[in-house]
């Protein structure tokens, strides 16, 4: 991780993040999405956040992309708060920081031919290009993801390619408004297994080559060491555990990332059908939930977890654990 | 090793007709399941795995068609059952839990009265008391308080409606289940829980299973033996531990390099190049030749056939082996 001296160029600070539960007048509960999160991301780095369904992860996503206004907390880019942005600046905001999604059959219009996906947002990007110009964008954009040959495949429409070859097109769309933050959330779980590391290598040489700062969202914390320098855990909105994606896989020191690493699939053990049950509903926090959200699980929870929230104990200079018992 | 096929599959082809050409989506394959043993069928999206446990199940539907071979469970041909046999074969003898298991119960009916109906369909002679003492233990089975039986789908978690899938493919106490990708729309610690509950059991209850999932390493960690597919063939059978240890197709070494590993150093891998060949125009020879770096001449010309591996205990359809 660099130095924290660095500005980086998406940040988050002290997020919380709530959601009312029930509609209108029956408004019964607040949820708490997330929960006093700060995340940075780096030029040519990626940090990847990872968690179960119901984590937060997509709603951190939305929050930097703009999408959701946070409860509290401040989003910085270049360390500028990007609540005082005119609306020109949040244009170009939401250029900078492109979004891929999981699905990639719903965030491709079917009745559209591939080229044409890519065409608006070459022109969103750079107006004043001439057709031909465009063309030829088109086609280094589709050569760039290893969509070829070029010319048949931008006239296709998304529905004549596979899965896989979809989640390129999205990918050569983001590229194409020449942005310096991609949010990648679960960009190959829809995919099939020998595809994903195509993706993943493909994402991670335009990370490289462009100097881009990633943020990869996922369930599968094998694929988050593959592809990301610094892994987050996230657990019941908040970060539990966030450092070096070696030292976090091989050297986990909250109970829920070791819980984690325990539960994945693992060809060198042979499962013998004794262990015990760990799995349990995440319970849901709320603006005035107490204590570490791990604590109805966690074999080591004393008193104090039940009721102070453990702060941030660094491990290392760029490893931190919110635990009170290490 | 002592080897007592429960289920014996000879040759099985199944076939999709389309309008104007039918795709052989399983072509020719052979393989024994032993009782008590976890045998898994591996391969990527589309190379026929779950085609092979619909017609094992004899769920092929048009335009699906077993067009030949030969499905064996303890010695009587499954293809040849009438209605009747066929009724007592599902579910008393070969159950099955799929993905999508969780969102296969009735949402308006209490879990209770489906365990009901599923044993009242397949043992007419069942008494009340005996189903609702059969429901109660496949409960506790499963991990799952019993006096939950009278609730709704609704009120379980996905884990739990998952847990309730398995314990209805359980209720007849069958000697075969079949398992689709059983814990895929699960998060990891979940199905941590339900792969070794299964295993369990299976220990407890000695029946076998036949495991399809896209996540090897899970496969590796639950299975006896593995069949590797591709392209609607098997190209290797062989001990689980020896899948990604010591792999003999160049396919079956592909697929365990596209799985990025927990531990050791952080390194680039390429996976497989290409994709598989779609069924309508399959290449000349092996079928993996045209992605497979080691091929030669011979390999697109003459398709090898699945032989006994001297050198393991496996077989391996490869004119050059590993």
């Amino acid at each position: 991780m660099p130095p924290a001296a660095v500005t980086p160029i998406l940040a988050m600070a002290q997020v919380n993040m709530d959601f009312g539960l029930g509609s209108g007048l029956r408004r019964r509960s607040t949820l708490r999405a997330v929960s006093d999160v700060s995340l940075a991301l780096h030029a040519g780095r990626a940090l990847a956040l990872v968690g179960e369904s119901g984590s937060g992860k997509s709603t951190i996503a939305r929050i930097l992309a703009r999408l959701y206004r946070p409860t509290s907390g401040v989003i910085s880019h270049l360390g500028r708060d990007v609540s005082r942005q005119t609306p020109t600046e949040l244009a170009a905001y939401r250029r900078t920081v492109q979004l891929i999604f999981q699905d990639p059959f719903a965030s491709l219009n079917p009745t559209r031919t591939i080229g044409y996906h890519l065409e608006r947002a070459i022109r969103l990007h750079k107006p004043s290009l001439a057709k031909p110009e465009v063309r030829d964008q088109i086609d280094a954009l589709l050569t760039l993801v290893g969509l070829l040959p070029a010319r048949s495949f931008a006239e296709r429409r998304p529905h004549e390619i596979s899965g896989g070859q979809r989640q390129r097109v999205s990918i050569a769309r983001a590229l194409a408004v020449e942005p310096s933050v991609i949010l990648a959330d679960e960009p190959t779980s829809m995919l099939d297994v020998s595809v994903r590391l195509g993706i993943l290598n493909l994402l991670a040489d335009q990370k490289e080559q462009r100097h881009l700062a990633a943020l990869y969202i996922t369930h599968d914390i094998a694929t988050a060491r593959y592809f990301a320098e610094d892994i987050a855990v996230l657990y019941a909105g908040c970060l539990v555990e966030q450092g070096p994606s070696m030292a976090i896989t091989d050297a986990p020191q909250h109970p829920y990332t070791r819980l984690l690493i325990a539960s994945v699939p693992n060809p060198a053990h042979k499962i013998t059908g004794t262990a015990p049950r760990r799995a349990q509903d995440i319970a849901l926090r709320g603006p005035d939930s107490l204590g570490c959200p791990f604590a109805s699980r966690c074999a080591r929870a004393t008193a104090l977890c039940q009721t102070v929230m453990p702060g941030k104990t660094a491990i290392a200079p760029e490893h931190f654990v919110r635990c009170h018992n290490l | 090793m002592s080897f007592d096929p429960m289920l014996q599959v000879r040759d099985l082809t199944v076939d999709y007709i389309g309008e104007n050409a039918i795709a052989r989506a399983v072509n020719g394959i052979s393989f024994d399941i032993a009782e008590g043993e976890a045998f898994g069928l591996a391969g990527e999206s589309g190379c026929g795995k779950s085609t092979v446990a619909f017609a094992l199940a004899r769920l092929t539907r048009l335009p699906g068609l077993v067009s030949g071979g030969s499905i064996r469970f303890k010695g009587e041909e499954v293809l040849d059952f009438g209605p009747e046999r066929l009724r007592k074969y599902r579910w008393n003898e070969v159950s099955f839990v799929f993905q999508s298991a969780m969102n296969a119960l009735n949402p308006v009916m209490r879990v209770a009265d489906q365990i009901k109906d599923t044993i009242r369909a397949h043992q007419p002679r069942a008494t009340k008391a005996d189903i609702r003492a059969r429901a109660v233990e496949m409960f506790d089975l499963v991990g799952i308080p019993s006096r939950r039986l009278d609730d709704y789908p609704h009120q379980f978690s996905g884990g739990m409606r998952q847990r309730i899938g398995i314990a209805i493919a359980l209720c007849l106490n069958p000697r075969l289940i079949i398992m689709d990708e059983p814990t895929t729309a699960l998060d990891v610690v979940v199905q941590r829980d339900i792969i070794e509950q299964i295993c369990g059991l299976k220990n407890t209850l000695g029946f076998s299973v036949l495991f399809i999932t896209h996540d090897l390493g899970l496969m590796i960690e639950f299975c006896d033996r593995i069949g590797v597919m591709y392209a609607g063939e098997l190209v290797e059978v062989a001990a689980a531990d020896q899948i990604l240890t010591a792999p003999r197709h160049p396919y079956t070494r592909a697929l365990g390099q596209s799985f990025p590993p927990l531990t050791g150093p952080r390194q680039r891998l390429d996976g497989i190049a290409g994709t598989p060949p779609p069924l309508n125009a399959l290449p000349q020879g092996c079928r993996f030749s045209p992605r497979c770096a080691k091929a030669v001449a011979l390999c697109s010309t003459i398709a090898p056939i699945l032989q006994t591996d001297p050198a393991a205990k496996g077989q391996v359809a490869c004119h050059l082996p590993l």
